[in-house]
């Protein structure tokens, strides 16, 4: 039952949901940069999201398989060039995270979270039964762990942190029985000590400032106390466009970055923010939907480590703001003013989009 | 490589499903998160946000400065800058940072820290001054820690500054930060911080003197940078003030009475203007303009000649001899006595069982057969311990009361001394008991409790040569009182009539203190001088100046002289503070009139007392449209 590839099949809607947003966020990058001395950071993300959606569409183009079946050497060149990174690679604000390429910075960890799906898919494409091994619980943490030691050795615990959704993404679908969930939270939870013991002061703060906000209204939580007074500050309705005093003068941190969502909310108000969560749903329902419907489990495995990373990513971003989470470096995807990111999650797109288009293939 | 398909496993299909339903719950979450701060919580955070951008900050109004009668300048402003603390978003006072704060601001953490606390209650868009006249160093830190510490700020204030430093320091007083018995007066206009008039002239006339603040609203980055402004609203510049004090007499009288302690006054007895006022030891007001370190003010306190005293209005001591005039007065005035009533001299006397010496016993014999022309001349103490016992009490004191002694001048003065004119009744509420026949002898040469003031002495002689009529000292023209909105005065002169004889007689008697032999002021005598007056010498301290006093226990030396002896168009009055003896304030006396006539005789116009009264009047039309430049 052999069908033709039909360009229409391929998720459009996917990239369309994906296009509306990263247009939401153009627009707040512009509001709350122009006339500082960031502008220009909305026409760059601008080129970004353009390069993005070409490379989107290219990889639709191309089978999935074609990724899954080299995963093995994806996965070796990632590791590789993080370690390379580590050793040789430009200390920039404190951090190795990124390669300089003609004047431009990279960063590899973007393009690792998009191996890492692709190496779970890989993992759980040809696994048979409807249960996770132990084996498997320890593989698959191993496949992930790796790359995140070495990300948050950069140091970037944020996006170490955004590797481990895509191995629960795939443990659960995979079949994990609560048993070994809870056992696996028990370890967490005697682990955390000695984590707290490998996090830098910085990092520390920021977790002692999420417990107790009100100790120090100037450092870590000042952060978090600001973006929370331009969000309420919002309202209903938002103050408008250009008109968030916040983000505008400073008082919200890298306002056009990973603060974008508090300077959008500030302006756009409650309704604003309802329609930007909307539109996120939509996209990662339809990443679902897309799974449940792949051809195979490579290609719904692909899906849902996406959409786990997306969804990791965006919850923690946009509850941060708001004092659900502690405040991380995580970006806002499809918001968030950053070539890497942007390149990231529209690669992925193109992923997704070459299931979807396969769904009746093979 | 195998792929397998979904559709071979639909328990993982149905966990896909428990994952949508699980993003669309956290989703929910997030939305109830962000409902709860823009629906709920939205006023709330609306002010702190405005409050994060707006800051209020005052624009000083500079205060208006203080002349001579002449327009030359006793008081300017000059501009300085103020450390401003704004205190919008108070959890960021933790210790650390007031520490910090303090440090680089070199000032103690425990004052700050009590200032904050202080301050706390008042309204939170109020800045606070940390402090005034700012150093480079203070500057420099407060624009290197814009980012570490937004809520410090600088404002251009204008600072108070005496350019003839200690001169009549007295008589101008001080500006200070104004006290919170102050600000928590109803209806007080003041705010901590706000700079006001503290002590004499700025006191006294600091509605005039001070104007009214402005304020700028403006808006602010993060890291406390300016901007842009929304509303200002014009500071109001405070009046000048032209006072009746000469400089060029006050040098004189500060230079005669020299680094004694005590003071000077001289008065024009045809208006009751105050042409010098002098206080020994002096202090300099500019120690009070910025906050007054601590070790100044320590020792203006501790001195025990009391340099915040302005003793030409504040001392509290017994006049002496000067007061046989009034004596004089009241035995001429009723009748007791005529001119030529004689008393013999033997140098002491016997009255109600008690032995009075006169001031040269034991120096030579009594002064032999005295009238009163005499007794005033060689202040024959014999003479009037005999009109004492003749008056009694009451008509002393009734005579003394109506020309002027015993009650406040009501010079336009803080803190005026009121003096004390003893009686039965006196004796009665103070103490208790009642009153000893033999104090109205000591009274009747201005020993026992009389007390005055010189201002006082100035004053009552003054009206006593000009036949009773007593007029207000003041510093302030009233005229430009008027003029500026102040109330009239009521009781600008005050009559109390006494006979021509009288005053003759007595005018006579102070011309020969200077001008005859035997005369007790003939150090003020000198060809081409008409000076006439009574000198004092005081042996009574009052409580006051106790302290001062023990040790070495000197009288105090008076002097009240006046110029030209006919007709006076000044009246001056002197006291040494432990003088010893009223000859050494006699000089001092002679050169304020010798200092007063020589200008008088090289009269010229004044070069700018025309155009200052020009600026004065465009100053009051203008006033209220008049921008400043503010701060920054």
């Amino acid at each position: 039952m052999k069908r033709r590839l039909r360009f229409r099949d391929a998720g459009w809607v996917l990239l369309i949901l994906a296009l509306m947003i990263a247009a939401v966020g153009i627009v707040e990058i512009y509001s709350t940069t122009a006339h500082t001395a960031l502008a220009g950071q909305a026409r760059r993300q601008i080129y970004w999201i353009l390069l993005g959606t070409f490379l989107a569409v290219l990889v639709s183009r191309l089978d999935y398989h074609l990724f899954v079946e080299q995963a093995i050497w994806l996965y070796a060149l990632s590791v590789t060039s993080l370690v390379v990174l580590l050793v040789v690679g430009p200390r920039i604000g404190g951090a190795r995270r990124w390669f300089a390429l003609g004047g431009m910075t990279f960063q590899v960890s973007e393009i690792v979270k998009l191996v890492i799906i692709v190496g779970v898919a890989a993992y759980f494409a040809d696994r048979p039964g409807k249960f996770v091994a132990w084996t498997d619980i320890a593989k698959v943490g191993a496949l992930v762990g790796l790359p995140a030691v070495l990300v948050a050795l950069q140091p970037d615990l944020g996006t170490a942190l955004t590797f481990f959704p895509i191995a629960a993404a795939g443990l659960f679908l995979g079949g994990i029985r609560a048993r070994q969930v809870a056992v696996l939270a028990l370890l967490g939870a005697l682990m955390l000590p000695v984590g707290w013991h490998f996090l830098r002061p910085y990092q520390r703060e920021r977790l002692t400032s999420y417990v107790h906000p009100k100790q120090d209204t100037q450092g870590s939580s000042y952060q978090g106390t600001q973006a929370r007074i331009a969000i309420g500050s919002g309202g209903f309705w938002g103050k408008g466009f250009g008109n968030g005093t916040q983000s505008r003068l400073g008082f919200v941190p890298v306002s056009h970055a990973d603060f974008v969502f508090a300077a959008f909310a500030e302006e756009q108000g409650f309704v604003g923010t309802l329609l930007v969560l909307l539109l996120y749903v939509a996209l990662l329902v339809r990443l679902l939907d897309g799974a449940q419907s792949a051809g195979d489990r490579a290609g719904m495995f692909l899906m849902i480590g996406f959409a786990a990373i997306l969804f990791f990513q965006i919850v923690v971003n946009v509850g941060m703001m708001i004092g659900f989470f502690p405040i991380t470096g995580i970006p806002l995807p499809l918001m968030s003013q950053g070539g890497s990111a942007a390149v990231f999650v529209f690669l992925g797109l193109g992923l997704a989009m070459s299931v979807e288009m396969r769904r009746f293939v093979n | 490589m195998e792929f397998r398909f979904p559709e071979d496993d639909r328990s993982a299909v149905r966990r896909i499903a428990v994952l949508q339903y699980l993003i669309s719950a956290i989703f929910l979450a997030l939305l109830i998160g962000y409902w709860r701060l823009q629906i709920g919580q939205h006023r709330q955070y609306l002010e702190a946000a405005e409050r994060n951008r707006i800051r209020n900050l005052p624009v000083i109004a500079p205060r208006g400065r203080i002349l001579d009668r002449e327009g030359r300048i006793l008081a300017d402003n000059f501009p300085a800058f103020s450390v401003l603390l704004t205190r919008e978003s108070p959890d960021a006072f933790t210790p650390p940072r007031i520490a910090g704060i303090a440090r680089g601001l070199g000032i103690d953490p425990g004052d700050l820290q009590a200032e904050i606390q202080r301050t706390a209650k008042l309204p939170r868009f109020q800045p606070i001054v940390l402090k005034q006249s700012a150093t480079i160093e203070d500057i420099a830190f407060v624009e290197a820690h814009r980012v570490e510490y937004p809520e410090l700020d600088l404002l251009q204030v204008q600072q108070r500054s005496y350019p003839k430093n200690t001169l009549a320091a007295a008589a101008l007083g001080y500006v200070g930060e104004v006290s919170e018995e102050m600000i928590a007066q109803s209806g007080s206009p003041y705010r901590p911080g706000d700079v006001v008039g503290k002590f004499g002239v700025e006191r006294t006339y600091d509605s005039i003197l001070s104007g009214r603040d402005g304020m700028r609203r403006v808006v602010v980055n993060s890291r406390g940078q300016e901007m842009g402004s929304m509303t200002t609203i014009n500071a109001l510049p405070g009046n000048d003030i032209r006072l009746t004090l000469d400089i060029d007499l006050q040098l004189a009288a500060e230079a005669a009475l020299g680094g004694r302690p005590g003071a000077v006054v001289a008065i024009d007895p045809a208006t009751g203007e105050v042409l010098a006022m002098v206080s020994h030891p002096s202090f300099d007001p500019n120690d009070f303009a910025r906050r007054v370190d601590r070790e100044t003010w320590q020792k203006l306190t501790s001195d025990p000649d009391k340099p915040l005293m302005n003793k030409a209005i504040q001392a509290h001591l017994a006049p002496g001899s000067v007061f046989k005039i009034f004596t004089g007065a009241a035995a001429l005035e009723t009748g007791t006595i005529k001119p030529n009533f004689t008393v013999s001299c033997p140098g002491v006397i016997t009255i109600y069982g008690h032995t009075y010496h006169d001031w040269v016993w034991g120096k030579r014999a009594g002064h032999g057969s005295m009238d009163l022309h005499s007794a005033i001349v060689n202040s024959c103490d014999v003479y009037f311990y005999t009109l004492g016992k003749m008056l009694g009490i009451e008509k002393i004191a009734f005579f003394a009361k109506r020309l002027g002694l015993g009650a406040r001048t009501g010079v336009d003065l803080p803190g005026e001394d009121a003096g004390l004119v003893p009686s039965p009744e006196w004796a009665r509420k103070v103490f208790k008991r009642r009153w000893w026949a033999g104090e109205t002898i000591s009274v009747a040469i201005g020993q026992g409790a009389v007390a005055v003031t010189p201002l006082q002495l100035a004053y009552s002689i003054a009206g006593i040569v000009s036949g009773g009529t007593l007029r207000r000292p003041h510093l302030a023209f009233q005229g430009q009182l008027l003029a500026l909105g102040g109330a009239p005065e009521e009781k600008n002169v005050r009559e109390f009539p006494i006979s021509e004889e009288t005053v003759d007689a007595l005018s006579k008697g102070m011309w020969g203190v200077v001008n005859e032999g035997g005369g007790t002021g003939a150090a003020a005598r000198e060809p081409g001088l008409d000076i006439a007056g009574k000198t004092g010498t005081a042996q009574v301290v009052s409580a006051e100046l106790q302290a001062a006093q023990t040790g070495t226990y000197k009288n105090n030396a008076w002097f009240v002289g006046y110029s030209p002896s006919a007709k006076p168009e000044i009246v001056v009055c002197a006291l040494v503070l432990r003088g010893d003896h009223s000859t050494v304030a006699v000089p001092v006396v002679r050169d304020v009139i010798k200092a007063f006539l020589e200008k008088k005789g090289s009269r010229r116009p004044p070069p700018n007392q025309l155009q200052t009264q020009v600026r004065v009047l465009s100053q009051l039309q203008n006033s209220p449209a008049t921008p400043v430049a503010s701060g920054r």
